[in-house]
């Protein structure tokens, strides 16, 4: 600046670089590699690009591709609940079903669970034993889902079809409207089934998000609240939850979207049966299920496009609730999910 | 002021009933992973023997191992991570870097959040439409791009949440020493979070290999060793879900076994790196 005031009148010399020659080799005294600047950049927002093209790309190709069934169906493929490849007709209305009904089970065990033992982790919980604690949680989201399916089909489906369902059939069946949830005879495998092995898939999902989020709340807070004469229980519900709000709903939202989504574990126990029933107790499908089953043996162009409308369908539904989690947890420093 | 002493019951009552309920919503999770891991150990270890990696899948009946599911998921692993790595470590570099603040980063950022919790099926759908259909045949090449995409995400996020912990203190020091940005990206920056990148990288590694969803109609499925890409290939979830599925008593067995020695290898990856992010986190 001083030296273009000197220089006079608005002139601006270029800065002379100096230049040293030592032999033949010529070296500028400027940093060494300035040139490889500009191609750096551009190959890391490269990149970064392909994540969002990558994301194009999946929704493009599933719209391109299912735009025939939509062209032949028209709304009907979404309220038609007829699935059958032989005479080629084609619904999703039992796919979505299930797989609504199995998320929704899915939260409604997973989240008392999840939410209990955050509270007793951030509560409760000896100070010694907590990270151990928190990691066993946490490692659950670790476990394949395909290792879920083995045991929810070799261990939990015996169980509910020997112990559980009879005992539901029994008490609940009888009883106006709720019992038709739970006719029929106890296969073991089923919505049911599919829906509470989801819920311990999720449990970690929520546990951990909530978790986090339980730790912004001020010490301060929770010391006068504790100083006052607030128990436990107290606690949680007047202090942690009121501050935690959103982040909770939002680790709820991640729970749901999980669930939704989730194919192996539901694949081995749901019994895959294109059918609405009232029943939790009867087989039945989800999108992903009925992807995972029936994709590599599908044939027939309207076949695979309608497999692929199912696809599409399921990338928009988890795409609004994982959006809706994110604007939720922005405020949230999430950490590593496993 | 009295206070009246059923209103001190009733919450007394409802604090005990709420903790027991918290311990046992704790004792069910825990519980959960104890039964798994029980039943896991005692089915997988039953039919475990030298067999599982000496020999390839068996017809029902016979005795046999899981040789080529083995070696199958390893090349594909390999392959989808080798891809990975670069394409996730560059653009969680320029989110953390470059676009910490621009509308491009967000929208990145929003990218990757939803394709972390996005049904693996899907991609394996979107590899099937853009190089299985192409193509006319199911091959391992395609199971590795669909691996690749499952891990791409989750090594753009680790990538950047440990470049963000770099100090900005050592950014500017080199800067003003006269270093071009991306020599301090590459010495400082990288070499700062070096084991935290690492680390995110074994966290896909675990992801991945355990993902069944997008290898069932890329790399479908192979009875027999193979050595070329260009074919379907055998990978351990797949045979796994197969075998699992199967009414022979023998292929179930197999089953178990794999399933023990993929969720081993799974939680020993996920074990050890949450060790190295825990102390990374807290230094």
């Amino acid at each position: 600046m001083s030296q273009s005031n000197e220089a006079g009148m608005g002139q601006v010399r270029p800065i002379e670089i100096p230049v040293v020659r030592v032999k033949n080799k010529v070296s500028f005294h400027l940093p060494t590699g300035r040139h490889f600047e500009m191609p750096f950049k551009m190959v890391t927002r490269l990149s970064a690009f392909l994540v969002i093209g990558m994301m194009a790309a999946i929704f493009l190709l599933l719209t391109i591709e299912s735009a025939p069934v939509f062209h032949k169906f028209g709304f009907a493929f979404i309220t038609g609940s007829s699935w059958n490849p032989v005479s080629n007709k084609f619904g999703a209305l039992a796919s979505i079903v299930g797989t609504l009904v199995t998320s929704f089970i899915a939260v409604l065990f997973g989240v008392p669970l999840a939410l209990g033992s955050a509270f007793f982790l951030n509560e409760l919980c000896p100070f010694k034993v907590r990270p151990a604690l928190t990691a066993m949680i946490e490692l659950l989201a670790a476990i394949p889902s395909i290792i879920y399916g083995m045991w929810g089909l070799f261990v939990m489906a015996p169980v509910m079809s020997h112990v559980v369902q009879p005992v539901l059939i029994k008490y609940l069946g009888p009883l106006p409207f709720v019992g038709l949830l739970f006719q029929g005879p106890p296969f073991g495998i089923g919505v049911l089934t599919a829906g509470l092995i989801l819920s311990v898939m999720v449990l970690p999902f929520i546990a951990s998000v909530s978790l986090q989020a339980f730790a912004s709340v001020p010490a301060s807070l929770r010391e006068a609240a504790y100083g006052t004469g607030a128990n436990v229980w107290e606690i949680c519900r007047k202090i942690i939850i009121p501050y935690t709000k959103t982040s909770v709903i939002g680790a709820i939202m991640l729970g749901l979207g999980r669930a939704l989504g989730e194919t192996m574990a539901v694949t081995f126990v749901i019994g895959n049966a294109h059918r609405l029933s009232a029943s939790l107790l009867a087989p039945g499908t989800t999108i992903s299920a009925t992807l995972a089953n029936e994709f590599a043996e599908a044939f027939g162009d309207t076949y695979i496009a309608s497999l692929l409308a199912l696809g599409l369908i399921l990338f928009l539904i988890t795409f609004a609730i994982l959006s809706i989690t994110r604007v939720l947890l922005l405020s949230t420093k999430r950490r590593l999910p496993v | 002021m009295k206070t009246d002493p059923t209103v001190i019951l009733r919450r007394k009552i409802t604090n005990r009933v709420m903790v027991a309920l918290f311990s046992l919503a704790v004792l069910i999770s825990i519980g959960a992973l104890a039964a798994i891991l029980w039943k896991l150990s005692v089915a997988g270890l039953k039919a475990f023997s030298i067999d599982i990696f000496t020999k390839g899948t068996p017809a029902p009946g016979t005795a046999g191992g899981l040789l080529n599911a083995i070696v199958g998921s390893i090349v594909l692993v390999v392959t989808g991570l080798a891809g990975a790595i670069p394409l996730g470590v560059l653009a969680g570099t320029y989110l953390a870097e470059y676009g910490r603040d621009s509308w491009m980063g967000n929208v990145v950022r929003f990218c990757t959040d939803i394709l972390l919790s996005a049904p693996s099926i899907i991609i394996g759908l979107f590899i099937y439409g853009i190089i299985v259909l192409p193509s006319g045949h199911f091959s391992a090449w395609a199971g590795a791009a669909a691996l690749c995409l499952v891990a791409v995400p989750v090594i753009v996020r680790t990538t950047e949440d440990m470049l963000c912990l770099v100090p900005d203190s050592l950014r500017e020091a080199a800067v003003a020493l006269g270093c071009p940005y991306w020599k301090m990206i590459v010495k400082i920056g990288w070499r700062a979070a070096r084991p935290g990148i690492v680390t995110g990288i074994l966290l896909a590694l675990a992801r991945i290999s355990g993902e069944t969803a997008p290898l069932l109609f890329t790399s479908l499925n192979n009875q027999f060793s193979t050595s070329t890409m260009n074919g379907p290939i055998a990978s351990l979830p797949i045979v796994i879900f197969q075998f699992a599925m199967s009414p022979y008593k023998d292929w179930q067995n197999l089953a178990w076994s794999g399933a023990f020695l993929i969720t081993v290898t799974v939680l020993a990856i996920n074990i050890f790196s949450r060790r190295v992010l825990f102390t990374k986190r807290h230094n």
